[in-house]
């Protein structure tokens, strides 16, 4: 039967239908929804990693023991799993083992939008592209296959488009796989270089048989048509091509890594004009020049954000974008925003209020960063906040420490804070770190973590202590605060950024969006008689509350949860509560 | 089979209900045999954010999503959402608005004004628009969430596909015990848009 599916859980039944018993991942848009699928099927093991590092060497552990491995990730968890990447690239597999990575061309919810494709050409590992969900579940399974033929990983690259379309899709069995024998086999799994000298050797090798493969595979197709214009495209711009181009010959490519040479070649020669069409990186564009052949790349395209259909139209046949309507208005934004009563804003209140420096980090409290709030100074990456705090304080001095701090989700510490907080302790830093613990990923859709005390499958497990773990590290000042209690948070954030010592404030309080989160036993309203219009209360930027623009005063609305953290940045006492 | 592709272009504010709303749409295109592509935003862009999902059905579909100019119905659960999408409507395109108000942070700041009568304006410019008070018709139904299937009522009404299919569809994607709200706001907009 036909269904529709999007992207992420058509890779799921791909890898379920192909015999995989194994899967892990940590949570990051648009990657998530991919092993959220999986650990639903019977009889299978899913997981939520720490990080993607861990996720990476469980796979590898599994694929070692001879089990089909799923491993899936956003584009910028590549980085973190590397290591484990560029090594287990050498080792090779027992069990087929195949690695998601989830790009973000256009940063719908990402940091930056680097093209993964590359990892496959330094990690000589094979790359493939599917177009939509079908072939998300076929090219899946294939996968599979091809990483136990080659005896390599295999990545499957896709983007936010494949993997948050739904289009439809035909399911087929499941085929039972039998775990393959597990044999101790040092030379291929110990990474010595006496071993690894060797295994590279076989990746080469083994790398020499995938261009041949890449010649014949089902998984490039020529469609051969008008041949005034020829285009080689992978992934979702394929459909843009077809949309914009439906006359046009094609060459579409599933395998982008290692290229079909010959078969590009004579696909050039059979049109007059050759153009690659890719997002992001030129990578197929810069292989096909380097074989001397004439090509239309970034030159008339771009590197930046997503293609479009009428995109592809304006470049290479000049037809203008659409002009659209004048309704000669000005439309206000609508930036994402911290939901009515989140705990985090709490916190950012006080930050811009004392005039913190604040190293920043990864989760729904970057968007503290954004106006009203604007109190954020940096944001790199997972966990970079406790590091970058150090490494200011390390440049400017301790009298610059005294005002700075590190803010980091819970998810996000266990992911990666924790080596910064040793470091601090370790060289002598005496940052303050702030750990807004929701006891949840909030960002990707609320995900559990190894701090939430339950699994992926909803099955109660450890709770990771994080006080523990914060005092087994070495930190001596360990505060834990509510952080809509916005009094008490200052006065422990001036004690604590006074010391010449390294502190930890938890922030503890769970996200507003987790069912079972208490309902308040009052409402909040602001009595018009006492209140000025002074705008205190919307400059904590808060969706509960509305400034009545010809009134001069403030109104509490709908969307008011009771928070109560208007009513205590109230100068006037005109925020007031009452019991329902 | 029709052979052109019918695109719907879904607009509103995050938490709004677009994701439910093209999940039924595509549904009924899924009962009716047609190839059908939904795209939608996952992740930041749903805290409270300006949202869009987009739906296409015909006989054979490529791209997910719709080109700028070639929306054959915009549905927006939103006032200014409805104008901030505007560009992606065909000239001779449809409009649907519920006249709902939701406030922008720059807005409920007092940093910039709502255009308050924005719908009024784009009904001027466009022949093609319905508005409607979504938010109301559903509240008498029981719940002011099911505004959105009160949009899906109008929009069967202007795109003439069976209402029993979207009926279907509706009971195979709403939980059961939103159901009967779902089906009462459904059959209004129905009423409203004939």
């Amino acid at each position: 039967m036909k269904k529709l599916m999007i992207g992420n859980a058509a890779i799921a039944r791909g890898a379920y239908e192909a015999g995989a018993t194994v899967a892990t991942a940590y949570p990051g848009t648009p990657s998530t929804e991919i092993v959220d699928s999986f650990s639903q099927y019977e009889g299978v093991y899913a997981e939520w990693s720490p990080n993607e590092k861990v996720a990476l060497e469980v796979g590898a552990g599994a694929s070692i023991a001879g089990a089909r491995t799923l491993v899936a990730m956003k584009h910028v968890g590549v980085n973190v799993a590397a290591d484990p990447l560029y090594s287990f690239s050498y080792t090779g597999v027992n069990g087929g083992l195949v690695l998601v990575s989830a790009d973000d061309p256009g940063l719908h919810s990402s940091q930056n939008e680097q093209d993964n494709r590359g990892y496959g050409r330094f990690a000589k590992m094979p790359v493939i592209e599917p177009s939509d969900s079908q072939e998300a579940l076929d090219y899946t399974k294939l996968a599979f296959d091809l990483s136990e033929q080659f005896d390599t990983m295999v990545m499957l690259r896709i983007t936010m488009r494949l993997a948050h379309s739904q289009t439809m899709v035909k399911t087929g069995q499941k085929r039972e796989i039998p775990l393959k024998d597990y044999k101790k086999n040092a030379s291929k799994y110990v990474m010595l270089p006496g071993f690894a000298k060797r295994r590279h050797a076989e990746v080469e090798k083994s790398f020499e048989q995938l261009r041949e493969y890449a010649e014949t595979t089902p998984l490039n197709r020529v469609e051969m048509n008008d041949t005034s214009m020829g285009i080689i495209t992978s992934g979702v711009p394929y459909q843009y091509v077809k949309e914009a181009f439906p006359d046009a010959s094609i060459l579409k490519l599933g395998l982008v890594n290692p290229l079909p040479k010959q078969l590009i070649k004579t696909f050039a020669d059979q049109v007059d004009k050759l153009v690659v069409v890719e997002e992001l990186e030129p990578v197929i564009e810069e292989q096909v020049r380097s074989w001397g052949i004439e090509v239309i790349g970034k030159e008339q395209f771009t590197l930046l954000g997503e293609y479009s259909s009428e995109f592809l139209l304006q470049q290479l046949s000049g037809i203008p974008m659409p002009q659209g309507f004048n309704l000669d208005q000005e439309i206000p934004a609508r930036p994402p925003l911290l939901c009515a009563g989140c705990p985090h804003r709490g916190v950012f209140h006080v930050l811009r209020k004392m005039r913190l420096v604040v190293a920043g980090d990864i989760g729904c409290y970057t968007l503290g960063a954004i106006a009203p709030l604007e109190g954020m100074d940096s944001c790199i990456c997972m966990g970079a906040s406790i590091g970058t705090a150090m490494g200011m304080e390390k440049a400017r001095g301790p009298e610059f420490a005294a005002k700075t701090v590190a803010v980091i989700g819970d998810s996000t510490f266990v992911h990666s804070g924790i080596t910064g907080l040793i470091d601090v302790v370790y060289n002598g830093g005496t940052s303050t770190i702030l750990i807004l613990d929701n006891d949840t990923t909030a960002m990707t859709g609320h995900q559990d973590h190894p701090g939430t005390g339950v699994t992926i499958t909803k099955q109660p497990t450890n709770k990771l202590d994080i006080e523990a773990l914060v005092r087994a590290i070495g930190v001596k000042n360990l505060r834990v605060v509510d952080p809509l209690q916005i009094n008490e948070l200052e006065k422990v954030l001036k004690e604590e950024l006074a010391r010449r010592e390294p502190s930890v404030i938890i922030c503890a309080r769970p996200c507003v969006l987790l069912p079972g989160t208490s309902k308040p036993d009052h409402k909040i309203y602001v009595d018009n008689e006492l209140c000025n219009g002074c705008k205190s209360c919307i400059r904590i930027g808060c969706t509960g509350v509305t400034f009545l623009e010809e009134e001069k005063k403030a109104q509490i609305n709908g969307g008011c949860i009771a928070c109560g953290l208007c009513e205590q940045v109230c100068k006037f006492d005109a925020i007031k509560r009452t019991e329902v | 089979m029709q052979d052109k592709v019918t695109n719907i272009f879904i607009v509103g504010v995050g938490g709004q209900g677009t994701l439910l709303t093209s999940r039924i749409i595509a549904q009924v295109a899924v009962q009716m045999d047609f190839d059908v592509k939904v795209s939608e935003i996952h992740g930041m862009a749903q805290r409270g954010g300006s949202v869009v999902s987009q739906v296409r059905y015909g006989k054979k579909v490529y791209s997910p999503i719709i080109k700028k100019g070639d929306a054959d119905i915009i549905l927006a659960f939103e006032k200014i959402e409805a104008a901030r999408w505007l560009d992606y409507l065909k000239p001779d395109g449809m409009v649907i608005i519920n006249n709902e108000r939701v406030n922008p942070l720059p807005v409920m700041s007092g940093k910039e004004k709502y255009p308050d009568t924005i719908h009024e304006k784009i009904a001027g410019l466009l022949p093609k628009t319905v508005i409607i008070d979504a938010t109301a018709i559903a509240s008498q139904c029981g719940n002011v969430r099911a505004a959105n299937v009160v949009l899906v009522g109008i929009l069967t009404a202007a795109i003439g596909i069976p209402a029993e299919e979207v009926e279907k569809a509706i009971t195979a994607i709403v939980p059961a015990q939103a159901l009967q709200v779902n089906l009462a706001a459904f059959r209004e907009g129905l009423a409203a848009g004939a």
